[in-house]
């Protein structure tokens, strides 16, 4: 049921190619009727050649002008077949990429989050060409089998009906081999998939800890774990390439069969008389061509339930709900004041944040705190509506945040992640992210009050520098995600534990950049270091997602609660218990 | 390619022996296009029925014995090449493991774990197609040529001509298409980029409201990729209807000159049939011979990146072994300067200092001062100038064995592996006692959250250990490193996710293990201030190596940095 739906939903998306799909279909059926008709032409040229003396050579040449136009037509339809069944597959391949990609932009993040990445990106890459190579090409491959199967037994019929009772009794032989061996493929090579996927799991796990590995004096248990899963790979790869290569002699010995069965019947029938010796020879071109569509047919219906599979794999990803709108109010200077009214919210079944309420006043500095995995993040996918909430609210200068488009909201906010993001092209493009159309200047500015105009400079081209994957430290690339704000000014900004991979003296400087940066602008800092965390006007402290306290610095010490234990074990100095 | 030959060992025979019996396969083949002249020639001319069953017979006996031949042939360049696999895939492993650090980082780690996987498959599927069809392929073409050649001289020269003829489409459509696959793979690459980074910095995109950007980008992408694969489409969809019409142009040509050699009784009836179905065999031969070529480019390129792996020797020889003095100190640099490459500035300059059996030293300093190149001489990591000693011997005259059984590393990213808890804890010694482990867990920190498992030492964990946070891993690697029991523990930036009061009890718990020699490398002054001896390193200089209290007073960097961590605070 799912395979047909799936199928059918592919065909939607062969619509606007469906012209050269058709085509396709229409010159198959030339390509192979002509290409059929040439061993009938062959056969009625051998018969105007009995021996010395007597053959017509007149009737030899209409043939063959016969025979030059069936190879005309024939070469001219099986390109075109092939320029159209490209223009359909590269294009659905294309149209489902951009399909799949702008599907990514517009899913709730919960759905980037809970996936792994190198999942979505082979569903995206692999996936769509398998299925395209299957489906279409597939589907190309197997009507032009079908068809030539068809086709050649009525060709044969047309010159001799007991002769082609003959080949069509041998075919249910040719099914039943073609199927058998498909079939052992399929499961063999699952199997050595799983095989390869564990060993190449193995080495990349291995090979990135190698650093682990070799203090632990590990490479020999590591080599042995290596070569269990070698020598299994071996043992499933033998019989799965064997079982592969056995397709080829198989099917060439049942048309060895058939080739025999034609010559010995049709030879019969010559000297009876029922049949020419250019029958007989164009008997034995169709019986030498014969077994290869069914050959073909069933290693295309394998292709075909991998494609389907791969195409269902697409469509999950296709059919994932989009993040709906709600909001259509036009932001106005906005001030910075922000309300968290009873928010409930949790991730999965188990409750995270329960009646949660916060004040801000715009200007204030609010500081996040808790030990590792307490869910500080959590608070600003809901600040910035990465997330909803799942009841209460947060208001933004009084208004809801869900009449805000996000667009507008998320417009409001500066942001730099612990993980900073940084894409391939120069740096200028990079940190102008945020305003594409910022002057020269004014991109040196924010580096500037960034400090890292001064590493840019020395660049080979300087702001035209190409970034590459890794050719940035960790501290640098943070450093050109801070320039990227500096540059945008957003009246709120959200700073995760952005500069815990700077060391401290670029920190300071940092620090203060910041600070005339969070002037008049409200702030969000989760951050480690409790040096930052100071001198905020209120801090949070986390545990286990929910806010366990809130207060200044000063209050929070006097109330002599989690924050002070906190507090002083940073400073603990290790001596005492 | 051929210098990986010789992992065929052990299959010499059969990898032989393969084509040989193929070869038969090919020798029958041939003979059933004679067969069929024969039947028509002899059998249907003196109308001799018992002749064409008994050439019938002959013609299934051909066919039968042609499959056994095949079948047992396609066995055994099986068993060879996944056996030439297996020992490859072997040798590079073990290879690789070899490499030091210098050799790992110069390829890393993506690009090894393709050549062991993706390319050994690559040459493997090549020398299945090699065995299968060595014989095979050029016997059928030659073999054609030749069997025209017995049935007429004059015919058979169009068959070389047609062979010649296929021959250069082939090259030419071969020469056209082949730089395409190269744009292909980028173009490919590209659209896996903008997926990659559109999926992690999905929320910077979103941030700055990017979306419509980026799907631009991609869109645009993806076109150039359309627009090549398309090129490439053109190209290679004009080999099959080419080499179809130069075949069948022969054809056309053998019919009307065979036609005049049968009318001055030069040729048979039977013999132009069987000079067609040869022909009709070279295409098929000619199809099979592109593929070919086309597998072997491809594996030539893998082999040549397999061959590239080989041929790095690792720069780091193996000590003889020696005998640890215990008196001596733990660790002793002397002069000590390393560089990354031959091209590039040195990272460590002139580093010497010595440290005490049981003592603690931190090592403190900015992004790139080469704290963790320093500690990364300890355990023999990368060989440097000048002297590294580890109670009393260079680490140069120690087995690995030796040496890294006394040294244990926590990196700042420190891995696990995939297996269960108790594998994990286990790496540094085999031997290791549950209550070992469970006590190693509690110094580290760790019990705490391993207990809530309800499978304890048995939690399953992810390949990378993707299954815990990152707190969690530095945690679970401390208690590893604890388990293999060394002497020499290094903590590299180990406690970085930690928060405060986590890190200060680990840090109380490490000083409660007696004869534990422990080196910290830390951005933070208060990680360190407690260490017996700190070293501040700027730049790869060492500008000082002395006590909390002595460095707030003698050296200013120190002094400003602790104040700088602590003002506020305070």
């Amino acid at each position: 049921m799912k395979k047909k739906s799936t199928l059918r939903r592919l065909l939607g998306y062969c619509k606007p190619y469906l012209g050269f799909l058709i085509l396709a279909l229409v010159f198959a059926v030339g390509q192979i009727v002509a290409t059929l008709f040439a061993p009938v032409i062959i056969g009625n040229a051998v018969d105007y050649m009995i021996g010395a003396g007597a053959v017509d050579f007149e009737k030899i040449l209409i043939h063959i002008i016969e025979l030059a136009a069936a190879i005309a037509a024939a070469a001219l339809c099986q390109w075109l077949v092939g320029l159209c069944t490209n223009k359909t597959a590269y294009g659905i391949i294309r149209d489902l990429r951009v399909l799949t990609f702008d599907k990514l932009n517009t899913v709730p993040l919960k759905f980037i989050d809970g996936r792994s990445h190198g999942d979505i990106m082979a569903r995206v890459s692999g996936d769509i060409d398998l299925v395209s190579d299957g489906v279409i090409q597939g589907f190309t491959q197997l009507f032009t089998g079908i068809v030539t199967i068809i086709g050649t037994l009525v060709f044969m019929l047309t010159i001799n009906w007991l002769v082609t009772v003959v080949v069509v009794v041998v075919t249910p032989v040719s099914i039943f081999v073609a199927y058998f061996i498909a079939k052992g493929c399929h499961n063999k090579f699952r199997d050595q998939a799983i095989k390869r996927g564990e060993l190449s799991g193995l080495v990349e796990e291995m090979l990135e800890g190698q650093k682990t590995v070799k203090s632990y004096n590990y490479e020999g248990r590591a080599a042995k774990r290596y070569e269990a899963i070698n020598q299994d790979l071996k043992k499933v790869g033998v019989k799965a390439m064997f079982y592969s290569a056995l397709i080829n002699p198989s099917t060439r010995f049942v048309n060895s069969i058939v080739y025999a069965a034609v010559t010995v019947i049709g030879a019969f029938l010559c000297v009876r008389g029922g049949l020419t010796v250019g029958g007989l020879s164009c008997f034995l071109s169709y019986a030498n061509q014969y077994t290869k569509p069914f050959n073909e047919v069933t290693g295309v219906i394998a292709e075909l339930q991998s494609a389907l599979a791969a195409a269902g794999r697409v469509f999950d990803i296709l059919d994932e709900a989009d993040e709906v709108e709600t909001g259509s109010l036009m932001p106005q200077n906005v001030a910075g004041n922000i309300d968290v009214e009873h928010v409930c919210f949790s991730y999965n079944e188990n409750p995270l944040i329960e009646d949660f309420n916060l004040q801000v006043k715009s200007g204030m500095r609010v500081a996040i705190v808790g030990p590792t995995g307490c869910g500080k993040t959590t608070l600003i996918n809901l600040l910035m509506r990465f997330y909803d909430v799942k009841s209460g609210s947060i208001k933004v200068d009084g208004v809801d945040i869900r009449d805000y488009t996000r667009k507008d909201l998320r417009g409001m906010y500066g942001m730099v992640l612990q993980e900073s993001w940084l894409f391939e092209g120069t740096v200028r493009e990079n940190i102008a992210y945020g305003k594409p159309d910022a002057t020269l200047d004014e991109v040196i500015a924010a580096a500037k009050s960034a400090r890292i105009h001064g590493f840019i400079k020395r660049l080979k081209n300087g702001y035209d520098t190409q970034l590459e994957p890794d050719s940035l430290s960790q501290g640098q690339k943070q450093l050109l995600c801070i320039a990227r704000i500096m540059l945008v000014k957003p009246p709120m900004l959200i700073l995760d534990e952005a500069t815990s991979n700077i060391d401290t003296r670029t920190e300071i400087r940092i620090q203060e950049a910041f600070a005339t940066l969070m002037q008049g602008r409200t702030s969000f800092i989760v951050a480690h270091r409790l040096s930052t965390i100071v001198g905020a006007d209120v801090i949070l402290v986390m545990r286990d997602g929910n806010v366990i306290e809130k207060g200044t610095h000063t209050e929070l010490l006097q109330k002599g609660g989690f924050y002070k234990k906190l507090y002083y074990a940073s400073f603990d100095t290790g001596e005492k218990a | 390619m051929l210098k990986l030959i010789r992992y065929l060992k052990g299959y010499w025979a059969a990898s032989i022996s393969a084509p040989l019996f193929k070869f038969m396969e090919a020798l029958f083949e041939l003979i059933i296009p004679l067969v069929v002249a024969n039947i028509i020639d002899v059998g249907v001319a003196n109308g001799d029925t018992a002749h064409i069953v008994r050439m019938g017979l002959l013609m299934f006996g051909l066919g039968a014995a042609g499959f056994g031949f095949s079948a047992l042939c396609q066995y055994l360049a099986a068993r060879s090449s996944l056996g030439y696999g297996t020992n490859l895939r072997r040798a590079l492993y073990d290879h690789v493991n070899r490499f030091s650090f210098a050799e790992l980082d110069r390829f890393g780690s993506p690009t090894l774990v393709t050549r062991i996987t993706a390319d050994v498959n690559q040459t493997q599927q090549a020398v299945a197609m090699f065995i299968r069809l060595v014989m095979r392929a050029p016997f059928i073409l030659i073999g054609s040529i030749v069997m025209a050649l017995l049935i007429n001289v004059k015919l058979s020269l169009i068959f070389i001509g047609a062979a010649v003829v296929v021959s250069i489409i082939l090259f030419i459509v071969m020469r056209l298409s082949v730089p395409y696959y190269h744009r292909l793979q980028k173009g490919l690459d590209r659209v896996s980029l903008l997926t990659q980074e559109n999926l992690s910095g999905a929320r910077v995109v979103r941030a700055f409201s990017k979306e419509e950007e980026e799907k631009e980008d991609f869109a645009a992408a993806t076109d150039a990729l359309q627009k090549t694969s398309e090129r490439v489409g053109r190209i290679s969809a004009l080999l099959n209807p080419l080499t179809y019409i130069a075949i069948n142009a022969a054809i056309i040509l053998l019919l009307w000159l065979g036609g005049k050699t049968v009318y001055y009784g030069d040729l048979t009836q039977g013999e132009i049939i069987a000079l067609v179905n040869y022909l009709l065999q070279i295409q098929l031969v000619l199809v099979v011979i592109a593929n070919l070529i086309v597998t072997f480019t491809k594996a030539s390129a893998s082999a040549a990146r397999i061959n590239e792996v080989f041929d790095v020797e690792t720069s780091m020889t193996e000590g003889a072994g020696a005998t640890p003095d215990e008196s001596a100190p733990a660790v002793r640099f002397d002069d000590v300067s390393f560089a990354y490459g031959s091209d590039v500035e040195n990272s460590l300059e002139n580093i010497s200092f010595t440290l005490g059996r049981g003592q603690s030293l931190g090592i403190i300093g900015g992004t790139g001062s080469g704290k963790t190149t320093l500690v990364s001489l300890i355990p023999r990591f990368y060989d440097a100038k000048g002297a590294v000693e580890v109670f009393g011997n260079d680490v140069k005259a120690y087995t690995f064995r030796e040496l890294r059984g006394r040294v244990a590393v926590v990196q700042q990213g420190s891995a696990l592996f995939s297996g269960t808890l108790r594998d994990n804890m286990r790496m540094g010694n085999e031997e290791a006692t549950d209550e070992e482990i469970w006590a190693a867990l509690e110094t580290a920190q760790a019990a705490e959250f391993v207990r809530k498992y309800p499978e304890g030492l048995d939690k399953a964990v992810l390949a990378k250990g993707r299954n815990f946070s990152g707190g969690q891993k530095q945690r679970l690697s401390i208690a590893r490193a604890l388990v293999a029991k060394p002497q020499i523990l290094i903590l590299d930036d180990a406690s970085s996710a930690l928060d405060y009061a986590t890190d200060a009890a680990l840090r109380r718990a490490l000083k409660a293990m007696d004869g534990l020699t422990v080196v910290s490398v830390s951005q933070r002054t208060n990680s360190v201030m407690h260490m017996d001896r700190i070293i501040v390193l700027e730049d790869g200089r060492m500008t000082a190596c002395d006590t909390h209290e002595n460095l707030l007073e003698n050296c200013p960097a120190y002094a400003e940095l602790y104040r700088l961590q602590n003002e506020e605070a305070a």
